[in-house]
């Protein structure tokens, strides 16, 4: 296989079926490193679906993924969560009983060294490198600006916060690809400002506003997010990929996918 | 959110600790000489008490860090308690070994039964699962009982008191201080661990298992780990049995023990190690009292005395579940935290 160094994930001929019914059929798609997608389509499409494809949730039963040049296909999550994929949900998956910041330290997981004896002597090298990973964690909660509910646990937050922590929760893995499952559903026009913002900021990276944060000083320069808001899509994203009952019917600029006839039927019927 | 009112922490290391003011380590300490100097001025009745709640205690909070913290619910953990009690039993009176040395095999031969068993983990959860680890408790008792040979069977198996330097620890009172320190070294890895990354992980994993995985957590490693750890406790609090009662019986571990190290954990509050201790502090009390009210109820209705005498007991253990689980399903702990932070607030709480 020809690996092309500036592609990041590539998807070739994915078929995913749940007993007759055809999840994603024959889907092909690239993601280059230094862009933005964005996977739209109407409900039902295949979008999370793609996406669970992608961190090892579900198995495929046709098809490739390679992430790095490296085949991926059918690989369990924890172990692409070590090589740099990182995720969230389109309903909230967090740690309900954690507070904030250990939702976020919790993230460090496959980062930290420290086994469960260290653990259970704690002094020493166990607290040395927990607070390590706190200043991390410090910087993570200062850029998503949700120092006040750093403490506070996450079931009883409202659900903007929710989304919000859970946003940190991903960088704090340091992936080099982020997937965003519909970070801005039931949200209103401010608070959709405002995790753009974030998305934006993460892309970009953030220099030595957050020296000690990899993730958040170089920024993560791959992140794949799926999004029913035409107007932030057409904002934010540098690609855009359509799916429609499982298949791929458009991709391209956002300029050019809001023209595709394709896309216009798919949404709004003959 | 659970700060004392007016401390302020200018380092994170600060911030993460435990006890955070001079007044914390004073009542710690103050804690601690009652504690080790209890021998000195209780009766034998109340050492025994208390020697068999620190047994417990590590018992629960080995329960405690692979329920409580991961969400794998054991009513096995008498079985796995056996597991270490014969362990320990064996070597001491068979192979003539020290107890020191047969008190860290019998914690790790429990582990990896408690590996074993804690298998289908990955595979089946919830109410299935309870009825694996049920397996795991008659196995192990009948597994005793066919090794005749080896365990005693029915007749049991006499063992050495453990000896220290050539002085063999035979009082209530010394066996108290064993247990007291093995059961405060128990309390303070338990609380270590779940405040670190494996902990965290355990705790992913009873949450939101899928996210977990998502987030680089190994679901089967750390199902088995946490088994691992909370039976390595089990086999520990087993071995301290066995060698307090110099006797290894399989009656020390009836199923029934095991549903009520889970009952000490819901009426302590699951997922604290704080909780576990009150649980097991709670119950161990109640049974106490249930004993000394037996004969004056049997002598207030004669007509009923033999049954009540005998059930007494089990209908308060139920009637307590059920009580705590509507009005306190958090728990003592729970309550434990409303107190503290009333005073905390005091004169400004309500």
């Amino acid at each position: 296989m020809k690996i092309d160094k500036n592609v990041r994930l590539s998807i070739k001929n994915l078929s995913l079926s749940f007993g007759g019914v055809n999840a994603l059929s024959d889907v092909s798609l690239e993601i280059k490193d230094g862009e933005i997608l964005a996977i739209i389509g109407p409900n039902g499409a295949g979008k999370t679906a793609l996406l669970n494809c992608i961190n090892g949730f579900y198995k495929p039963q046709k098809g490739e993924i390679y992430f790095n040049g490296k085949r991926v296909t059918r690989m369990r999550p924890d172990k692409l969560a070590k090589l740099g994929i990182g995720r969230t949900f389109q309903n909230i998956e967090l740690y309900t009983g954690l507070s904030t910041q250990d939702n976020i330290m919790a993230a460090r997981h496959v980062l930290m060294k420290q086994n469960f004896i260290t653990g259970a002597i704690y002094f020493g090298w166990a607290r040395q490198e927990e607070i390590q990973h706190r200043r991390i964690v410090e910087e993570i909660i200062d850029f998503l600006e949700i120092q006040s509910i750093r403490k506070q646990v996450v079931g009883a937050l409202p659900y903007g916060m929710r989304k919000r922590v859970e946003l940190g929760r991903a960088l704090a893995l340091e992936p080099q690809i982020l997937l965003l499952d519909e970070p801005m559903a039931g949200m209103n026009l401010e608070e959709k400002e405002d995790i753009a913002r974030f998305i934006i900021d993460v892309y970009e990276g953030q220099g030595e506003t957050y020296p000690d944060t990899p993730v958040l000083k170089n920024g993560i320069k791959n992140i794949i997010l799926i999004e029913h808001d035409m107007g932030v899509v057409m904002d934010i994203a540098d690609r855009v990929v359509v799916l429609d009952f499982g298949h791929k019917i458009a991709e391209g600029t956002p300029a050019e996918v809001k023209a595709n006839k394709k896309v216009i039927k798919a949404y709004l019927g003959e | 959110m659970s700060l004392p009112s007016g401390i302020f922490q200018e380092s994170y290391g600060q911030d993460m600790a435990i006890l955070r003011t001079k007044q914390q380590w004073i009542w710690l300490l103050i804690f601690l000489a009652v504690l080790f100097t209890m021998p000195l001025y209780s009766s034998d009745k109340i050492m025994t008490l208390a020697t068999m709640m620190g047994i417990s205690v590590i018992s629960v909070l080995g329960l405690n860090i692979l329920t409580g913290y991961c969400g794998q619910i054991s009513l096995g953990h008498a079985g796995f308690m056996a597991v270490g009690g014969y362990v320990s039993a064996m070597l001491t009176a068979n192979l003539g070994w020290p107890f020191w040395a047969a008190l860290p095999c019998a914690g790790l031969a429990a582990g990896l039964v408690g590996i074993l068993f804690g298998l289908p983990s990955l595979k089946i959860k919830g109410f299935y699962l309870i009825m694996a680890t049920v397996a795991a408790q008659f196995i192990v008792i009948w597994l005793i009982l066919q090794f005749r040979g080896f365990t005693g069977g029915t007749d049991g198996l006499a063992v050495p008191r453990p000896e220290l330097f050539g002085y063999v620890i035979k009082t209530k009172g010394a066996y108290f201080l064993l247990v007291m320190i093995i059961a405060c070294l128990a309390t303070f890895f338990a609380k270590n661990l779940v405040r670190t990354r494996v902990g965290r992980a355990f705790i992913a994993i009873r949450d939101n298992d899928l996210a977990a995985e998502v987030m680089g957590v190994n679901l089967l490693s750390y199902k088995l780990l946490a088994f691992f750890i909370g039976c390595v406790y089990a086999g520990v609090a087993g071995s301290l049995l066995v060698h307090y009662f110099a006797f290894a019986d399989i009656n020390m571990f009836p199923f029934g023990d095991s549903v009520w190290y889970l009952a000490m954990l819901i009426v302590g509050g699951m997922g604290s190690t704080t909780g576990a201790i009150f649980g097991v502090i709670t119950l161990k009390l109640l049974d106490e009292a249930m004993i000394l009210a037996g004969p004056a109820l049997a002598a207030a209705f004669p007509a009923i005395a033999a049954q009540a005498a005998a059930s007494l007991s089990l209908i308060m253990r139920g009637l307590v579940i059920v009580i705590f689980l509507i009005f306190e399903p958090r728990g003592l702990v729970h309550r434990w935290e409303l107190i503290k932070a009333y005073f905390k607030r005091w004169p400004f709480s309500v």
